[in-house]
């Protein structure tokens, strides 16, 4: 184990907070918030505490697989320890654990939330909630790979471990390069939005959290009704928006590059966009009744869908009044997810396509013994390797879950709260059913429930081995 | 540039670490999905995986904006077929290995037609290295810059020799002013000298000369420059024919032990100046017999790495001949450095020095300005040819005026032809060609590089 790099490397991060964080203080100067100051203090906490780390620069710069996932979740750790103190500082979250709780639900996009009241905190503690989703949609040290000149192919050891999905490739050769193309097409995007929702009317402030949330599929909003508030052509740019982000950033670069048929040929983004097509389809139906319109009904749907499926987590309507059949799907969408290589979380579009080929190709074997087939996707042949990769995943996940589920029963809710409760966190939606439903907010779990709720939040975004690494003795030896 | 590597295999493997850290945006195109998985882990390369003569794995690895393609897999079909369907896509330069002498010898035919930048053999390039050695016994490496006008060579201080504890100074002034020492390894660790470093005997040394001026260098020390009369072969590959036939030509006898009855009744018809002997080459009886004991020169080129190493071994205690070394496997080359066993080639890393030299030179081409890179010593020192196209901070001042960074040496500047050892009142002037040799760390992209920077 090379800590001295992993030293390294949590100091930059560091440093990089204390740059986030520079976004915070500007709204406080903007609205003339004493809040404000809580983040310039720990915005030189962090400054300090980061330079001291990079001070020395590490001789040996090699870097492993486990050096990279075990970074990448202390960095993670390390962020929303850090990025949790202004909001105690300043008041508006008086318990740690709650604060910590609102942070890494920011920074894991999950945007579950443990406030009653969003509308009373500050406006730059606002902004910090939001602005986190965005960081951590693309993720920090893809950001930092961009930014920071750090030579050796071991860089890719980061990436991999912070990038969802089951096969984390390159765009171009060189991993700085990509890390710099991701960041550009999001940075691209997520101006796009501002612009549409500045274009319609929304106000400044609103439209850069909105954005932020939508772009890191978090779903931290400003208002206590999330996004029932806001016009109809509002929501429709949102759901547009959250979808969009929701696809495999590869797709997009199919496009950059202008290779159109390679862009339309992406498996996975036609499977993530029949599923999103097939579910809007159902529950428009099944809830026409409740709405004045089969079209406002139409809306609502899609929006809901957009949002779950993307593990976004707005909401316009309370879908917790909605028929079982619909309230089922999205639940179910919420396992399945964004595609691989966006910013959204849940088990990923990938992974259960490839994992139900995998049924149909075990069915096949039954009908014929002495078959062979080779499980194809994105036209390429999936490798034993990452076949074993996905199922041991998904075992993992349900042992996760499974445990989850048991210690939040402790707090004596009814299994729906509990159940979503979990697969909101692990999937990094945000708003579960009932107690914890859209209207609802995790404010009444206990301290222990919350920390298992941050844990499968984290494990959820950084698809849990990185998190489990951390546990595992081994990983700590020098030998 | 965009580089297309198809093939890791040891060569595949070590372009790629060069030219991947050398800052070049490489991809690498293998059948074998594990190979390719551990080339892209270890390097910041891009890894496709699939047949590279298929024309939609290379749309695949990006031809289209590719700028080279190197084909280095074990097939010479396959590689000229990949350099064929490259050219068509990409219209990008390529560059194959190409092992089997019949096409060899139609090489430049092939190179033309198939509209080629190069074709590289590695068995003749290691033999050409190989016979570069044997001419000069007592160099342990020659490597030619300008064109061949300086060259950089290699050797070991022989025990009791005059330049024992002399310093560079003293050696400029009493024995040779036109040459300099630009590198010493001693004990594992290399130095870039200074003016008092003083030098000790078994250290191996790198200097930097004319041609013409080292035989009269070599017999100043007391150092023989003579090449050898004979040579003894051990293994009778394609290598050991190229080698037997530059060694003929250059009027050196030659003995070739092959174990297979068949190859050397071919050999024999190959090479009729040559003597060939049916044998077992590790059968130490035959070795004597055949004169080991009297042999100038000895070169261990059977398939295996251990054994070519074992028989120089053997060679070393039972002759004084000079020996030469074939070793396959590039990993150990610190464990086989400490055996002292003169020449060590290394075939992969000469085809891939020579793949590398050819990037380099286009490179300059498109605005770098090296011109030719050696390692003097493998990841610690390298000396580098720079063409000054411009005037800059460096050009017009004199040398001593100019804040040199540490472990960096300029050690030859060609002008017009003209051979400069540069002192403290020479300066770098536009059109020059300088020499510089640089401990690794340095990374010089460009020769402003050599200046400190505050």
């Amino acid at each position: 184990m090379n800590y001295s790099i992993i030293r390294y490397i949590i100091g930059w991060v560091l440093n990089f907070e204390a740059c986030f964080m520079v976004v915070p203080c500007v709204t406080a100067v903007i609205y003339g918030e004493r809040e404000g100051l809580a983040f310039a203090a720990v915005m030189v906490a962090c400054l300090v505490l980061g330079m001291l780390l990079i001070a020395r620069k590490p001789k040996n710069h090699t870097f492993y697989l486990k050096e990279g996932f075990v970074t990448v979740s202390l960095s993670w750790l390390v962020l929303s320890l850090m990025g949790a103190l202004p909001f105690v500082l300043n008041g508006d979250i008086p318990s740690y654990t709650d604060a910590m709780f609102e942070i890494i639900s920011g920074f894991t996009t999950t945007g579950s939330s443990i406030l009653t009241e969003v509308e009373g905190l500050a406006r730059c503690s606002l902004m910090w909630r939001s602005f986190t989703h965005w960081v951590g949609g693309m993720g920090v040290l893809v950001f930092i790979l961009a930014v920071l000149p750090m030579a050796g192919g071991s860089n890719m050891n980061l990436m991999k471990a912070e990038s969802p999905g089951p096969q984390v490739g390159k765009l171009v050769p060189k991993v700085r390069r990509t890390a710099m193309i991701l960041y550009g097409m999001y940075v691209f995007i997520t101006a796009v939005q501002i612009v549409l929702l500045l274009v319609s009317g929304m106000p400044l402030f609103d439209t850069l959290t909105i954005t932020f949330g939508t772009a890191g599929t978090g779903g931290f909003a400003v208002l206590n009704d999330s996004c029932a508030s806001y016009t109809s052509v509002q929501q429709v740019i949102i759901t547009v928006f959250m979808i969009l982000f929701g696809i495999n950033f590869n797709a997009y670069y199919f496009l950059f590059i202008k290779k159109w048929k390679q862009f339309l040929k992406c498996e996975e983004m036609r499977w993530y966009l029949i599923i999103i097509g097939v579910a809007t389809a159902i529950i428009t139906v099944n809830t026409v009744g409740m709405f004045s319109s089969a079209a406002e009904a139409l809306r609502h749907a899609a929006f809901q869908v957009g949002s779950i499926i993307t593990t976004t987590g707005y909401v316009t309507t309370n879908y917790d009044l909605w028929p079982p059949l619909s309230r089922g799907i999205l639940v179910t969408l919420m396992f399945i997810g964004a595609c691989a290589g966006s910013t959204g979380g849940g088990i990923k579009v990938s992974r259960i396509v490839i994992l139900a080929k995998t049924i149909r190709k075990e069915l096949q074997s039954l009908v014929h013994p002495r078959s062979i087939e080779k499980i194809k996707f994105e036209g390429h042949p999936v490798e034993h390797e990452t076949l074993r990769s996905i199922n041991v995943f998904l075992i993992t996940y349900l042992m996760i879950f499974t445990a989850s589920v048991l210690i939040v029963s402790l707090d004596g809710f009814d299994l729906v709260t509990n159940f979503t409760a979990v697969a909101t966190t692990l999937n990094n939606v945000g708003p579960g059913l009932e107690v914890v439903g859209a209207t609802g907010n995790f404010s009444a779990f206990s301290a222990l429930s919350k920390y298992v709720l941050m844990f499968d939040m984290l494990a959820g975004r950084l698809e849990i081995f990185p998190v489990l690494l951390c546990f595992y003795p081994r990983t700590w030896k020098k030998f | 540039m965009n580089i297309i590597i198809v093939g890791c295999g040891r060569v595949g493997r070590t372009l790629t670490e060069q030219l991947s850290s050398e800052g070049h945006d490489v991809t690498v195109i293998d059948e074998n999905s594990e190979r390719v998985q551990s080339v892209s882990a270890d390097n910041d390369v891009m890894g496709v995986i699939g047949n590279g003569a298929s024309h939609s794995v290379l749309m695949d690895a990006g031809i289209e904006e590719a700028d080279l393609f190197i084909a280095v897999t074990d097939s010479d079909e396959l590689n000229l077929l990949c350099c064929l369907l490259a050219k068509k896509a990409g219209n990008c330069a390529t560059i194959a290995r190409v092992r089997n002498p019949v096409y060899n010898q139609e090489s430049e035919f092939i190179k033309k037609e198939l509209g080629m930048s190069m074709i590289i053999n590695p068995e003749l390039a290691a033999a050409t290295e190989m016979s570069r050695v044997l001419r000069f016994p007592k160099a342990m490496e020659i490597n030619p810059f300008g064109k061949g006008r300086v060259e950089m060579l290699k050797f070991r201080i022989p025990s009791g020799s005059v330049l024992h504890e002399m310093s560079l100074i003293d050696l400029n002034s009493r024995i040779d002013s036109n040459l300099l020492v630009c590198a010493v390894e001693r004990d594992s660790e290399v130095v870039i000298p200074t003016g008092s470093f003083r030098l000790r005997e078994k250290d191996k040394v790198t200097i930097i000369t004319a041609p013409e001026n080292e035989a009269a260098f070599f017999r100043k020390i007391g150092i023989d420059t003579r090449q050898v009369k004979d040579a003894m072969i051990v293994g009778g590959g394609r290598m050991s024919y190229y080698l037997a036939k530059q060694l003929i030509a250059m009027g050196i006898q030659v003995k070739i032990i092959e174990q297979d009855r068949a190859r050397c009744e071919e050999l024999c018809l190959l090479l009729p100046q040559a003597t060939i002997i049916n044998g077992d080459g590790t059968d130490q009886d035959l070795l004597m017999e055949e004169g080991l004991k009297r042999a100038e020169g000895f070169v261990a080129l059977t398939g295996l790495d251990e054994e070519n190493i074992l028989l120089s071994l053997f060679a070393k205690n039972n002759s004084s001949a000079k020996l030469v070394t074939k070793v396959k496997r590039i990993n150990f080359n610190d464990v086989i450095d400490t055996l002292d066993l003169d020449t060590v080639v290394y075939p992969q890393l000469v085809t891939a020095e020579h793949i590398i030299r050819y990037v380099r030179a286009r490179q300059n081409a498109d605005g770098s300005n090296i011109e030719t890179l050696y390692k003097i010593i493998e990841d610690k020192a390298e000396a580098m040819e720079f063409v000054i196209r411009e005037e800059s901070e460096v050009t017009g001042q004199t040398l001593e005026k100019l804040q040199l960074r540490r472990n960096i040496l300029l050690c030859c500047i060609t002008r017009k032809g003209q051979i400069i050892i540069p002192k403290g009142q020479d300066s770098i002037m536009k059109g020059d060609h300088v020499i510089v040799v640089a401990a690794n760390s340095a990374r010089l992209k460009d020769i402003k590089d050599i200046l400190k920077r505050d």
